[in-house]
């Protein structure tokens, strides 16, 4: 139960700033500031990077023709490394048809059931991970770019607020880790600041492949609170406030952490 | 390619001077299930590993591995070949179904 | 599941522990698994015993996940004539199985050293043993401490 205690250490520790410190813009680390050198080698080295076998088989999805509509990405979109250049840097983003915020691989989903007349991808399959992953790849390199967009201006507000509400028996918030206590330890792992702008990665303590949204759901398990299910609106709201903290921060995708 | 095993990723340079030694990586999508984690029943997941790798240049043998579970999902093998002359490398993984994968991949000597 | 061992070391380390390994082949563990790897150990070598030196297992000091540890093994050898490694193992000794993995490399490997990525779900010690050509036996070890990631849960 020593993690257990070390986390009501922490509490204890930070109890004293009720309100979080958001942190400052020259202040922002990426997760992979936080790793080991060895981690963050496999994630440079496109041939040691595990994520890169996701990225194959999204490459294949891409130009796959699916559904009634028996259309690829591709047909629609053209080859994805023009096409969805800088677009997985733009995501979440709202979705007129939908009049909601839609994350990236909400848009995928939306497309596969709208444009292909095909089943949506199950959260968290393979293939859902794979192709996000391939599209997210095309933005790598560039600035993480949530659109300037009143509309998603609720769903910011609201995944501000859910940021530093207190949750799970633990009472925690997430801000409470990842604004005011970075850098830290948690157990024997440093506490980082959470940015979104390498996902979905490989994480090596799940041997594969995963969203953000799985990521939330550790945390939440973490703090041992019910976790909300796939595709809650909650996560929508956490990721379109997420981007907008990491704005300007390099596209990592497809990412490795331990 | 059949059941588990995935998409593979080969790095070796294109070209290498006569007689030098070379670094080439291989690496193949698979969950390598050890036969010991219980699955989402609670059941044990049946064993199924990637048991071998091989890597031959123009038939003959390079380099050659028996894996077992300890090893990380994804498989990954980074080894030496001493390149004499140009000619065909072919990577083949096989698994606990029984399941092949093969890639091949030139080397030129300049 | 959320995984909350209570043996979980506060601190990462790796201690190279090459001299160690001796005692663990001559004297009887106390431990069942060790016990395991000294006779997977045996089987290898044909009841040989390996003579200490020439084999280097690296594995990084900062371990951030026992799911993915990189882990190099490389056999000081001119890879010719009789100074030529024909196959190396890699074992464990608390892993379920003592095998990691047993490399195979021929005259056109030019090294013997391998990288790869292995399984550690506990602290403990990792053994690689070089085959030579002419029926000898060399050994290196290493010692490593693995932790657990905060949060860890299968989601």
């Amino acid at each position: 139960m020593s993690r257990v205690r070390a986390v009501i250490v922490l509490v204890c520790a930070s109890a004293a700033s009720l309100a979080h410190a958001e942190v400052a813009l020259d202040q922002r680390k990426s997760g992979a500031d936080f790793m080991s050198a060895a981690t963050r080698a496999m994630q440079d080295d496109d041939t040691a990077n595990p994520a890169m076998l996701s990225t194959l088989d999204g490459e294949s999805l891409w130009t796959e023709k699916a559904g009634d509509a028996q259309k690829s990405c591709g047909d629609c979109h053209g080859p994805a490394p023009q096409s969805m250049k800088g677009v997985a840097a733009r995501y979440p983003a709202y979705n007129v048809a939908r009049k909601a915020p839609l994350d990236l691989s909400g848009q995928v989903n939306a497309c596969r059931t709208d444009q292909q007349k095909a089943e949506a991808f199950k959260p968290e399959s393979a293939q859902l991970l794979a192709l996000s992953a391939y599209i997210g790849l095309q933005s790598r390199g560039m600035p993480v770019s949530p659109p300037d967009d009143a509309r998603l201006a609720p769903s910011r507000a609201q995944g501000e607020a859910l940021w530093s509400q207190r949750i799970g028996q633990l009472n925690f918030s997430c801000a409470q880790c990842h604004d005011d206590n970075w850098g830290k330890r948690l157990g024997s792992a440093l506490i980082p600041q959470a940015h979104p702008n390498a996902y979905p990665i490989y994480r090596l303590d799940w041997q594969g492949m995963g969203s953000l949204q799985r990521r939330f759901r550790n945390c939440m398990s973490g703090v041992r609170a019910q976790a909300y299910p796939y595709g809650a609106q909650e996560f929508i709201d956490l990721e379109v406030f997420l981007s907008h903290r990491a704005r300007g921060m390099p596209v990592e995708t497809p990412g490795v952490r331990p | 390619m059949a059941g588990n095993m995935g998409r593979a990723l080969i790095s070796l340079p294109a070209k290498a001077k006569r007689g030098a030694v070379i670094e080439i990586r291989a690496m193949i999508a698979h969950p390598m299930e050890t036969g010991y984690r219980p699955d989402s029943q609670g059941r044990l997941a049946p064993r199924d590993i990637v048991n071998r790798f091989e890597c031959l240049f123009e038939g003959e043998q390079v380099f050659a591995a028996d894996l077992f579970p300890a090893m990380s999902a994804n498989p990954y093998l980074s080894f030496t070949m001493r390149v004499d002359a140009g000619g065909e490398l072919a990577f083949r993984w096989r698994d606990d179904s029984g399941a092949m994968a093969e890639e091949k991949r030139r080397i030129e000597v300049e | 599941m959320i995984r909350c061992p209570s043996h979980t070391p506060t601190r990462r380390q790796v201690i190279a522990a090459g001299a160690g390994f001796a005692g663990l082949m001559l004297a009887p563990s106390a431990q069942a698994t060790p016990q395991e790897m000294e006779k997977a150990i045996l089987a290898f070598t044909g009841g040989v015993k390996p003579k200490e030196g020439r084999v280097t297992v690296d594995i990084p000091v900062l371990l951030e996940s026992g799911a993915s540890v990189p882990t190099k093994v490389s056999v000081q050898s001119a890879m010719q004539g009789d100074d030529f490694v024909t196959s190396l193992a890699v074992f464990n000794e608390k892993n379920p199985q003592p095998n990691v993995a047993v490399f195979h490399f021929s005259a056109r490997s030019g090294q013997a050293a391998v990288q790869t990525r292995i399984r550690l779900g506990d602290s403990q010690k990792i053994v690689a043993i070089a085959k030579m050509r002419d029926g000898s036996y060399y050994m290196g070890a290493i010692e490593v401490i693995v932790t657990l990631p905060a949060c860890a849960e299968d989601a």
